[in-house]
């Protein structure tokens, strides 16, 4: 095991493989109009404005930020329920951002999404098996008669009992009822998985035992996750790198652990100082910045660096009239800032020897 | 030592329904000393919420058994007219709740409402009412507490919403404050807001203040006291430390197994509680947990564990041996790291 986890090479490499998902300059704006038969178009909420993204087969990609932030505009974009206003999705290196009918849903085949509230997405009325095998019967991947037996394989790889087949839904818990929705987006075997909040409806203990599925899944299909939610702690645990989004656009993207000790935008940071730890000791010596105000409207985002109003280290003109592009810093992490934190900006050196004593751990790097 | 503010005695809060009895809170004694800070922790249907709406007098016995002793200032709560309960609730131990959006009138105006409960205790003018609702509208960090006073829940943010009820809940300093699960339906960066406010405000009005919450983190860094909650009863209570540091039951080892933490170096595996919480109708008899307990032997299966106290206030409910506890304990933290 490494200990110089801040300079852990990042899984994939962007030099040698294609990745699996690429975003160019995504957009997605949605109308506001007003008028009942002319409808005027007025505005644009400016829910993901301008994402570059890759995502690499097998890996976790994490994506954080703050409600209305885009992150799940930017999901639904990705799997095509949303046509982007601007840019290019590519799948495989093929582009799909225009693709339509027959194709799309043999697209679709290759990526499936895992939903917040396991009690909205899936229909009372239709018994577990039927829900499950919708993708069969959707797809024809396999033939009515094995549709049963893959099913209820497939429940027993979530860890259901194959014999509820004939339930229904309300029969089941939270934790039970998101095995289903993973059941169900892993019956035509995807390339990708987007979890939107997958955990977030769910009780702690419960919590865990489906990020464990989740991994071991991605361990025996090789799947690739892109994986969101508004909770710090749990992107970072399952996340290869994580993204941070602020008002549409990414503003840092790193490997979990060189974000946590290093996070370079002031965003990141005050995200990563708010999350709660469940260590008293730690807890009191971490720093904190405390962000004032709430996020900024989408309709009409700030200029510049779109940051800048809450940002306690802006500096001005210049963060109010540039819009800060992202930039490497270490490898594998990129930062949109003028002005990005010095290393170790949220935890305490007092709280790094301490834990150095514990395990030994390399001195830092840059 | 000093009288504590609240002191339950064995509360028993059970729901008769078709299907059985619904043993929500089973059994349940604390303490809470002014100017404390206690957090309850427990995962849904563990009974944290029911036995804080009976110490508020909301659970009716019409629809519920409810016995026990609540015992605040002198007073059992439970043996008050609903006439003077109405006095206490709200004046003297005042609640938030999870959600600001349905906590708030969508019709009337938030000024008015703060107003309408200052009014509802004291008698003074609307215009003096509305005057301390925008002072504490202030108080709780809302920017233009003058306008925003005259505004609508709909034009607050969740975490302007949640300030408001604050803001209500304090407007005649009581010397309770429950609050229930307040941050699990705002953003981190809010979360924190709102968690400092309430630390701040509870200086401020030297009141008691109790967290109720399933996230184990939140109540690290704000309570003197926690106490865990699993299938109606009290399993653990201790202060932070113990808690975090050594904590004596099986299920609070769980909890702390299952959470992911940002602290943590690399991509290590959650050590999850097996199974699901047992139905409050079937509690599993012996220790409730002892179903999805590791460590289980026979006397769990059969004798219901009492909360005993270990060293001075640290007490836990479960027949392990104290060394066998501190032993398995550091196993855990080893396996984690």
């Amino acid at each position: 095991m490494s200990t110089q986890l801040t300079e852990r090479p990042v899984t994939p490499t962007e030099q040698d493989r294609t990745p699996l998902v690429r975003l160019r300059g995504v957009k997605k704006y949605f109308p506001i109009t007003r008028g009942i038969i002319f409808q005027k178009r007025i505005g644009n909420v400016h829910a993901v404005d301008g994402v570059d993204l890759d995502i690499y087969p097998g890996e976790t990609v994490g994506l954080v930020g703050e409600t209305g932030c885009g992150k799940s505009t930017l999901a639904r974009v990705i799997m095509r329920l949303y046509d982007p206003t601007e840019g290019a999705i590519e799948f495989e290196g093929r582009d799909i951002t225009r693709l339509k009918g027959r194709a799309l849903r043999e697209l679709r085949r290759n990526m499936q999404m895992i939903f917040q509230d396991p009690f909205a997405s899936l229909n009372p009325r239709r018994t577990v098996g039927s829900i499950i095998s919708e993708p069969f019967r959707l797809h024809k991947t396999v033939p009515k008669d094995r549709i049963k037996a893959e099913v209820q394989q497939l429940m027993e790889l979530v860890g259901l009992n194959p014999e509820h087949y004939n339930r229904y839904p309300h029969e089941f818990s939270g934790g039970q009822r998101q095995r289903i929705g993973v059941a169900r987006a892993l019956a035509l075997r995807p390339k990708l998985i987007v979890c939107d909040e997958p955990v977030s409806a769910l009780d702690v203990s419960i919590q865990a035992q489906i990020l464990n599925l989740l991994e071991d899944l991605q361990e025996e299909f090789n799947l690739t996750y892109l994986f969101i939610a508004h909770d710090l702690s749990v992107v970072k645990h399952v996340s290869d790198r994580v993204a941070v989004m602020y008002l549409g656009k990414i503003v840092e993207m790193a490997p979990g652990d060189t974000l946590y000790r290093n996070p370079k935008h002031p965003y990141t940071g005050a995200l990563l100082s708010a999350v709660p730890i469940p260590d008293p000791r730690l807890a009191a010596q971490k720093k904190r910045i405390i962000l004032e105000g709430d996020v900024p409207s989408p309709i009409d985002p700030p200029s510049g660096c779109r940051f800048h109003p809450r940002c306690p280290s802006a500096q001005f003109p210049i963060c109010a009239e540039q819009e800060p592009t992202l930039e490497p810093m270490r490898p594998g992490q990129v930062v949109a800032c003028h002005f990005p934190l010095p290393d170790r900006a949220i935890i305490d050196e007092g709280a790094n020897s301490e834990r150095a004593a514990a395990a030994p751990e390399a001195p830092p790097a840059g | 030592m000093a009288e504590p503010l609240l002191e339950v005695r064995n509360l028993k809060v059970h729901f008769p329904t078709d299907d059985g009895l619904v043993r929500a809170v089973d059994g349940i004694s604390f303490q809470i000393m002014p100017g404390e800070t206690l957090g309850v922790v427990g995962e849904s249907g563990s009974g944290k919420s029911v036995s804080f709406l009976t110490v508020m007098g909301l659970i009716s016995r019409r629809e519920a058994i409810i016995e026990g002793e609540v015992i605040f200032q002198g007073q059992d709560l439970l043996k008050l007219p609903p006439e003077e309960m109405r006095h206490i609730r709200g004046a003297r131990i005042s609640m938030i709740f999870q959600d600001p959006m349905t906590s708030l009138h969508p019709f009337y105006r938030v000024g008015d409402q703060i107003a309408e409960a200052i009014r509802a205790h004291q008698k003074i003018s609307k215009k003096e009412a509305f005057d301390q609702a925008v002072d504490m509208l202030r108080r709780v960090g809302i920017p233009k507490p003058e306008e925003r006073a005259r505004q609508y829940p709909h034009e607050f943010s969740g975490g302007m919403r949640q300030r408001a009820m604050i803001a209500m809940a304090l407007s005649l300093n009581p010397d309770l404050l429950i609050a229930d699960e307040p941050t699990t339906a705002l953003d981190v960066t809010v979360q924190a807001q709102i968690l400092d406010l309430i630390d701040r405000l509870r200086e401020e009005f030297n009141a008691a203040v109790v967290i109720i919450t399933h996230d184990l983190g939140v109540v690290a860094e704000h309570c003197d006291h926690i106490q865990v909650m699993y299938a109606g009863k009290i399993v653990e209570y201790g202060t932070a430390e113990d808690i975090y540091y050594a904590p004596h039951h099986p299920y609070t080892w769980g909890l702390l197994g299952s959470i992911t933490r940002l602290d943590e170096e690399s991509k290590g595996r959650l050590r999850p509680i097996k199974g699901l919480p047992p139905s409050l109708i079937f509690v599993p008899p012996g220790c409730a947990f002892h179903p999805r307990c590791p460590y289980a032997f026979d006397r769990c299966r059969v004798e219901v564990p009492e909360l005993l106290p270990v060293d001075g206030h640290h007490a836990a409910a479960c027949h392990l041996p104290l060394e066998d506890k501190r032993r398995i304990f550091a196993e855990e933290v080893a396996a984690r790291a």
